[in-house]
């Protein structure tokens, strides 16, 4: 929390607005992540974190907005200058997203053989850290098929590392993980951002894993940001009762940090149409 | 009045509906066939870049293991299928030609057939369809399923360009691959020709003979033009629509490139030979 810098912030999002064909995806977001913080996403399926985090780093265009990357303008930069950038972040894909016909150490050793002028014996010293950073080390030469879902993710990791981010995104890590893998895997996020001194965006869902790691959450609900803040304050909101809250807004935010069935969000998908569809059923099978 | 030409007009002129027929076709040509047929140009364009960029900086050289790899992939294992199913045509052509043939008293200028069709149109065009289905077909699928397990997303992610890594070995391999099995192909049409010609009891010796004035110089290298760029075409659209899989699409996405591949290959396969013979022969190339 020391290493925290609140003047100048590494992502900045303005206002960013994406639609695919004639679904809104996302509609004016705002938000800051600091140097050093871990920022978890959250929001149910369908929120649009996914596509915020392929925005934020460069895979997609937005339709409106600013998204800025160290001071840099992501939407507005050139070839060169999106490379540039693209060296400077790392991304741990939901499936750990490695390639297939190599082997973990090739993998992670890719980004270092494309991208930097060192020598082999250099590069696979290099590999035996970041693979040992995510205690894989012993497993460099196996090929992605033979890893289990967690080993994969930790093997995305290590290759996300490579080239020595500032900045790790990562996509829904404890997707398909059991327990305690999945604790693995948060104790991992917590490490690096300490160790390496980077700044962490998690996109999940899953609420045990972001209230462990998290240092600012913020929430997603139908491509619209719902609230930004510290830990502590989504903490108190999910620890309140439903009657103390003032609007639904916050009522809905508590009901998906607890998990509960019902809530604000299962009664805004409540089909108000039904007895008079199932009617109209009754009424066409008489006509006949 | 001005027409409104995004619908039919209620009041039952026929000329807006026409209208807004051509109009709705060629929204549905430009968003469907140009613009494969631009994006594919596009990434030949890039390809090509890419390949001469590489004779000119060291740093941006290609590896050729991975195109080794390719090769192997792509063409060698192939060898044995096109081996099989020239030598069926080879020896089958013949055989059927042969009685009409004899009628005429030129039983032995089934060996010419044989040369011809081999080395100008059947070799390349027969491996040509089979590559599509073995090497065409394999790529857009093993393409279509990285953009599904998010592999394309990690490449950029990582600043490499999936054109490069993947797209460029695949290409060059199939073009250099299918030049290589027409070789074989011509090779082996002869040979079950002449397999042919023994069982129906014709003279060896003339088959071989007749054989050798049939084929001239630039049969053979119209033939391996064609196979190349064949080969080249299998490997463009097998590329293109393995990475046009879009990510949401999932196994259904990646089972339609795959047929797509293969069905847009072997037409694309079939105009380009009718329009090589179109311009070898009105350029007199061949009598």
């Amino acid at each position: 929390m020391e290493t925290i810098d609140n003047t100048k912030p590494v992502v900045s999002v303005r206002e960013l607005t994406k639609s695919f064909g004639e679904q809104k995806v996302l509609e004016g977001i705002n938000l800051d992540v600091y140097r050093g913080e871990i920022m978890v996403i959250m929001g149910g399926s369908g929120c649009g974190k996914s596509t915020l985090l392929r925005m934020l780093t460069g895979l997609i265009q937005p339709d409106a907005g600013s998204i800025k990357l160290f001071g840099q303008e992501l939407t507005t930069m050139s070839e060169e200058q999106l490379k540039q950038a693209r060296l400077r972040f790392g991304i741990l894909f939901q499936s750990g997203a490695l390639f297939n016909s190599l082997t973990v150490g090739e993998n992670v050793a890719l980004p270092l053989r494309e991208h930097t002028n060192l020598d082999e014996t250099t590069i696979e010293i290099m590999v035996k850290i970041k693979l040992e950073l995510v205690g894989l080390r012993e497993h460099a030469d196996k090929m992605p098929a033979q890893l289990s879902g967690g080993m994969k993710k930790r093997a995305g990791l290590a290759r996300a590392i490579a080239l020595d981010p500032q900045i790790l995104f990562y996509d829904e890590p404890s997707a398909g993980l059991d327990p305690v893998t999945s604790a693995q895997i948060d104790k991992l996020i917590a490490d690096l951002t300490k160790k390496l001194h980077v700044t962490s965006i998690v996109v999940t869902h899953e609420m045990d894993s972001a209230f462990s790691i998290a240092d600012r959450m913020c929430m997603l609900d139908k491509g619209v940001m719902l609230a930004v803040d510290t830990r502590a304050k989504f903490e108190t909101l999910r620890d309140s009762r439903e009657e103390d809250l003032g609007s639904e807004t916050e009522r809905l935010i508590r009901q998906f940090l607890r998990g509960d069935a019902d809530g604000p969000i299962t009664r805004r998908k409540e089909n108000s149409d039904y007895e008079e569809d199932l009617l109209m059923m009754e009424i066409k099978k008489s006509g006949k | 009045m001005s027409r409104d030409k995004s619908g039919p007009d209620k009041a039952g002129a026929k000329a807006p509906l026409i209208a807004a027929m051509v109009g709705q076709l060629t929204i549905h040509l430009s968003r469907g066939l140009l613009a494969k047929l631009g994006g594919m140009t596009l990434m030949l364009g890039g390809t090509v870049n890419i390949i001469l960029k590489g004779f000119v900086t060291p740093t941006a050289r290609l590896k050729s293991e991975a195109l080794i790899f390719q090769m192997v992939r792509l063409g060698v294992k192939a060898i044995p299928i096109v081996i099989l199913i020239q030598l069926a045509i080879g020896m089958i052509l013949p055989l059927q030609m042969f009685n009409k043939l004899d009628e005429f008293g030129q039983a032995d200028q089934i060996a010419t057939i044989n040369a011809i069709a081999a080395f100008r149109e059947l070799g390349p065009l027969m491996t040509a369809v089979i590559i599509s289905g073995f090497a065409g077909a394999s790529i857009a699928a093993e393409l279509g399923t990285m953009v599904t397990a998010e592999e394309i997303e990690a490449l950029e992610s990582l600043a490499l360009k999936p054109i490069r890594f993947l797209v460029v070995p695949r290409l060059l391999a199939t073009t250099i691959m299918m030049v290589m099995l027409s070789v074989i192909a011509d090779v082996v049409m002869i040979f079950g020709g002449w397999l042919t010609a023994l069982k129906l009891g014709l003279d060896s010796d003339v088959y071989y003979q007749t054989t050798k004035q049939a084929v001239n110089i630039t049969g053979f290298v119209s033939g391996l033009v064609k196979a190349g760029v064949y080969g080249l075409l299998i490997g463009l659209i097998a590329c293109y629509l393995g990475l046009s899989v879009k990510p949401w699409e999932g196994s259904d996405g990646v089972g339609r490139a795959t047929t797509n591949s293969v069905v847009y290959s072997i037409v694309a396969i079939i105009i380009s030979a009718a329009v090589f013979t179109i311009i070898f022969y009105s350029y007199g190339i061949f009598k």
